[in-house]
């Protein structure tokens, strides 16, 4: 498949939202949630080896959002693994236009969730990314860089185009501002459930837990829980909570790693069948 | 909603968004803008305190060095037919203008009950000042660099550790000053209950490139007297500073923002953020950024640390856009022959920053005859000198 041009223009073909109607993404996840199910959202970093692969064997193996990170050159809110996962896609040449072209040829049967810091969307324009994101089948967006202040030209083009646009909320957002992301936020809300960023970590504080109960007393969204998040133990422990868990970083490293899918595949399966099994 | 925001070509304060007509903003994660908010309102209430002002002063005063003196250069004016002023931040304690920043920021910390201080630098004389107020004040306190500007400044690392600061290695991407921006963030948003992030530069989210200019502003203040009363009562025809992320330039500019006085901003030709004229996002602003054609941010590459920076504080973005200040490039190599010049006409070992600022006015120097220009002396060159010494007897052998 060819790679897009960094000038080529795409048109943006608007469909009617109202920014408080459920999408479709949404939907999907409460009607998961609803029979019962915790969701299981892993992340992957595009562009990263066989990556298409990889994606497709966490869906298989029972991933109900896939988020897919597209690499940015200064990734503030990654640990080092994120870091060097990006770094490493980065040199072998990943662009923004080859993960979306990538994106384009992936029928993962999931929703798919792109992560990147805004400069790359700015860059190439809120408009024309959010118009080459659908076109690429891509549900949503989570932007770690750019809070509520920000998001107005974002959300003027994501929002008609269909992304959803997912905000974070963390352990010491204040009630008024938790409120507010709780209302802008679509598809899910990504709760963070510590002070740092992303990494595995031995044991996850309480926190995290506060922070969900929290969440879910201001809104019937979907909450998922993410940063930290290593083992299938501590996937159970922050969806108890919530509707469910991020897992990145221990996704990346094993990638890193050299994991193949059918390896990752087990590791997601694992953590599926904790979920499952409560 | 919001009171008109005053003519911002005089270097006021930014708009409620923490915009410089369309640069600046807070482009930063939820989990940090509690603490953004928290400094604006801190900083904002102590900038109206009488006693806060006082004690910085004071600080600026007894312990900083505070005023700086204005030295003409009588032999360097009489030999590029310009008359050379030079606001001599070298003198100041640190060795840099640094210090202005630091005093206030550790101040502030104080003042929001917090403990620790976290701070990026790229040549170490942020760090160095950084840590030199932690001793002070007793926080404790980490430095972030990059691995490669570690290397190529190695008495600063050994100056923080020596005044008890820890100084930990930015390992990523191009290990230099950009890099240990993104690493102090990363602290921060971990440690942001108990630790204040002294930003060293007009840059990143809100409020600090306003914070910083304002606790810069005493540079171009004092400089503006000390020109009145040099020149009677006039102003220099030209105020030059060098620009990295730009905190001396907004300090000098500050002081001159309404008179006639042109304003030049020197930019290392490596690292011509302003020049390349592209926006971007980075470090929690908007601003002008050295990025590829994806918006991958470029590494900048200068003989100075401490402009190896692909980024420019979002005021100096809106000063060249409104046409109040201009930005020029300067080469490494009119650098080192402008550090040369002015240690040998002035006997003035300057930083390789300011030489920047020099490097301009000696290329200039033909179309500005009988001018006035006052240089912001931003720092000494006593960490350049080993770096130099490479350099020149390189050539030589």
């Amino acid at each position: 498949m060819s790679e897009l041009g960094p000038v080529s223009s795409v048109a943006v073909s608007p469909i009617a939202v109202s920014p408080t109607a459920v999408s479709p993404m949404e939907a999907e996840l409460r009607a998961l949630r609803a029979s019962g199910r915790k969701l299981l959202v892993p992340y992957l970093t595009g562009g990263l080896g066989p990556w298409t692969e990889h994606l497709r064997a966490m869906a298989d193996a029972g991933a109900d959002v896939i988020e897919v990170g597209i690499p940015f050159s200064d990734p503030a809110m990654d640990g080092p693994v994120i870091q060097q996962a990006s770094e490493l896609a980065l040199r072998s040449g990943t662009t923004p236009g080859s993960v979306l072209a990538d994106l384009r040829g992936v029928d993962a049967g999931v929703p798919l969730v792109a992560m990147t810091y805004y400069n790359l969307v700015f860059h190439m324009g809120d408009e024309r990314m959010a118009g080459e994101l659908a076109e690429a089948g891509v549900s949503g967006v989570v932007l770690p860089d750019v809070p509520m202040e920000e998001q107005g030209p974002w959300r003027a083009a994501a929002d008609p185009a269909g992304i959803d646009t997912v905000l974070m909320a963390g352990p010491i957002t204040p009630d008024d501002r938790l409120a507010r992301v709780c209302e802008q936020s679509r598809g899910y809300i990504y709760g963070v459930n510590l002070m740092g960023i992303t990494g595995e970590r031995a044991s996850l504080g309480e926190q995290g837990a506060v922070l969900a109960r929290r969440i879910k007393a201001l809104t019937d969204k979907p909450v998922l829980m993410g940063f930290g998040v290593s083992t299938p133990e501590q996937a159970v422990e922050v969806s108890a909570e919530a509707d469910g868990a991020i897992v990145g970083t221990a996704v990346v490293r094993r990638i890193l790693d050299g994991e193949t899918p059918e390896q990752l595949h087990a590791f997601i399966a694992s953590l599926r069948k904790a979920l499952d099994a409560g | 909603m919001t009171s008109s925001p005053p003519d911002s070509s005089f270097m006021g304060e930014p708009d409620a968004t923490g915009r410089f007509g369309r640069f600046g903003g807070r482009f930063i994660p939820e989990t940090l803008m509690p603490a953004c908010i928290e400094l604006d309102a801190a900083f904002r209430d102590a900038w109206a305190d009488a006693a806060f002002r006082a004690e910085l002063d004071e600080l600026l005063s007894s312990y900083a060095g505070r005023p700086s003196p204005l030295t003409e250069c009588h032999r360097l004016s009489e030999e590029i037919g310009v008359r050379v002023l030079l606001k001599r931040e070298d003198l100041n304690h640190t060795g840099s203008h640094k210090i202005n920043n630091v005093l206030g920021q550790a101040l502030l910390t104080k003042r929001m009950g917090k403990t620790r201080l976290v701070a990026e630098t790229g040549a170490g004389q942020h760090g160095v000042a950084t840590a030199t107020a932690a001793a002070l004040m007793g926080f404790e306190c980490t430095v972030y660099m990059g691995e490669v500007d570690m290397e190529r400044q190695k008495l600063n690392v050994f100056r923080m550790r020596l005044l008890g600061a820890e100084v930990r290695p930015a390992l990523s991407g191009s290990r230099t000053l950009k890099d240990a921006v993104n690493e102090a963030m990363r602290d921060w948003v971990a440690t942001v209950e108990t630790s204040h992030y002294c930003l060293g530069s007009v840059m990143g989210p809100h409020p600090y490139p306003w914070l910083v200019r304002e606790l810069h502003r005493v540079i171009g203040d004092e400089a503006r007297q000390q020109t009145r009363a040099l020149l009677d009562g006039a102003d220099p025809d030209v105020v030059v500073a060098c620009v990295g992320g730009g905190s001396n330039a907004a300090g000098i500019f500050s002081g001159f923002a309404d008179t006639s006085a042109a304003l030049v901003g020197v930019e290392p030709a490596g690292g011509a953020a302003v020049g390349a004229g592209i926006p971007g996002v980075v470090h929690g602003m908007h601003s002008y950024l050295m990025q590829d054609e994806w918006g991958q941010v470029e590494e900048a590459h200068s003989i100075s640390a401490g402009l190896d920076y692909p980024g420019v504080g979002p005021e100096h973005a809106h000063l060249s856009d409104i046409g109040r200040a201009q930005y020029h490039p300067v080469t490494d190599d009119e650098v080192i022959n402008a550090f040369q010049v002015l240690t040998r006409t002035e006997g003035i070992i300057p930083a390789l920053e300011p030489a920047h600022g020099l490097a301009w006015i000696l290329r200039e120097a033909p179309s500005m005859q009988g001018h006035t220009v006052l240089l912001n002396l931003s720092g000494r060159g006593d960490k350049d000198v080993a770096q130099m010494m490479d350099i020149l007897e390189g050539e030589r052998s």
